[in-house]
């Protein structure tokens, strides 16, 4: 389905003019980058100092990982099960980085300087162009103003931050779980992903109490495979009776025929 | 020294899996299976950080102002607000919550 859009999209604005590009790069840019300052207040308000929240701007550049880091240190989590989560959550970004490649087609000196803007908002830019100019026209201005609007806004953000004392009278201890939620919510497309969704919550909540600070979350992620091997089973089972088969989307009734094609 | 640890080892991992997508064979990681944990982890990871940065105050659970807060959020991504608005609703109805003595 979106593959077709993208190539109706192709062959319908083959010539997208450049400063089309740069408005859709710099529109994403300018909104995503603002919202540093949400990060730069957290960072500091769970007791970061200014340079640790600068250096994770600039040096992540990753922004659910920045929150997820800060968040577990800020509940006393050991630094390297804090850094496991904030790195878990960062390795979607691989998957970006494998897509990019073959749209971007760089040379291979130039991957270690572009890896840093492989990110959720440069990726939904360059894979929305029609042709390798728009691609790499996308990439590098949704980069480079993310790049330098993240970090300024991080800086304002943990200085505002400092000023005002008490960010939890603010209200600014709910910017994070606000950010992660607004990150979740187009990602709950159909019932496996909500199933996933219900378990890790119920996993992160019921281990709080009993684990060390920062593991339940690791634990959580442990919801991802479980529902993957369930749905599997399930598919294996619907194969040998179809009367129990209980698919609700799209994705599960191919895996279902699959999984009775292979008996 | 341990906030710098690991600040140090997520910029390192976050770097190495950014550059890990550029640099391997396509083929490496174009497994269904790969695919779909890879797109369902971060579901998880982040439903987990929600609800325990929503609920958590330490290693209890509680149900404060933040609570009202993330709803606002959640009503105002039902409503297809702008990132910023959500974040804007959360940290506004959290601290009106607050004022008030909740």
């Amino acid at each position: 389905m979106t593959e077709q859009t993208a190539l109706l999209d192709a062959n319908t604005v083959e010539d997208k003019s450049d400063a089309a590009v740069v408005r859709d790069a710099l529109g994403v840019g300018v909104a995503v980058g603002l919202s540093g300052f949400a990060f730069g207040v957290t960072s500091a308000g769970s007791g970061l100092t200014l340079a640790q929240t600068c250096a994770l701007s600039l040096l992540v550049f990753t922004g659910a990982s920045q929150f997820a880091l800060v968040g577990a240190l800020a509940a006393g989590g050991n630094p390297l099960t804090a850094a496991a989560g904030a790195f878990f959550l960062g390795v979607r970004n691989a998957f970006y980085g494998l897509r990019l490649s073959q749209l971007l087609a760089l040379p291979r000196a130039v991957r270690p300087f572009a890896a840093q803007w492989v990110i959720d908002e440069t990726t939904a830019v360059a894979l929305a162009q029609p042709t390798r100019r728009a691609v790499r026209l996308g990439f590098t201005v949704t980069g480079l103003t993310l790049y330098l609007l993240w970090n300024l806004t991080t800086l304002l953000g943990a200085l505002g931050a400092e000023a005002i004392g008490d960010t939890e009278a603010w209200g600014l201890d709910a910017a994070g779980p606000a950010v992660f939620l607004a990150l979740l919510a187009p990602m709950l497309t159909n019932t496996t992903e909500r199933t996933v969704a219900a378990l890790a919550v119920l996993l992160g909540l019921g281990l709080l109490p009993v684990l060390p600070a920062g593991v339940p979350v690791l634990a959580a992620a442990l919801a991802a495979p479980l529902v993957l091997w369930a749905h599997g089973r399930r598919a294996d089972g619907a194969a040998r009776g179809p009367e129990n088969r209980e698919a609700s989307s799209g994705r599960e009734n191919r895996e279902a025929a699959s999984g009775e094609e292979r008996r | 020294m341990s906030v710098w640890i690991a600040i140090a080892a997520t910029a390192v991992g976050c770097y190495a899996v950014k550059l890990a997508g550029l640099l391997v064979p396509a083929d490496a990681l174009e497994r269904p299976l790969v695919r779909r944990l890879a797109a369902l982890l971060p579901v998880a990871l982040l439903a987990a950080l929600t609800a325990q940065q929503t609920f958590a105050e330490g290693q209890t659970l509680v149900v404060d102002a933040r609570a009202a807060g993330v709803a606002a959020a959640a009503v105002a991504l039902l409503l297809r607000a702008p990132f910023l608005l959500v974040v804007a609703a959360a940290v506004a109805v959290t601290a009106g919550v607050r004022a008030l003595g909740g």
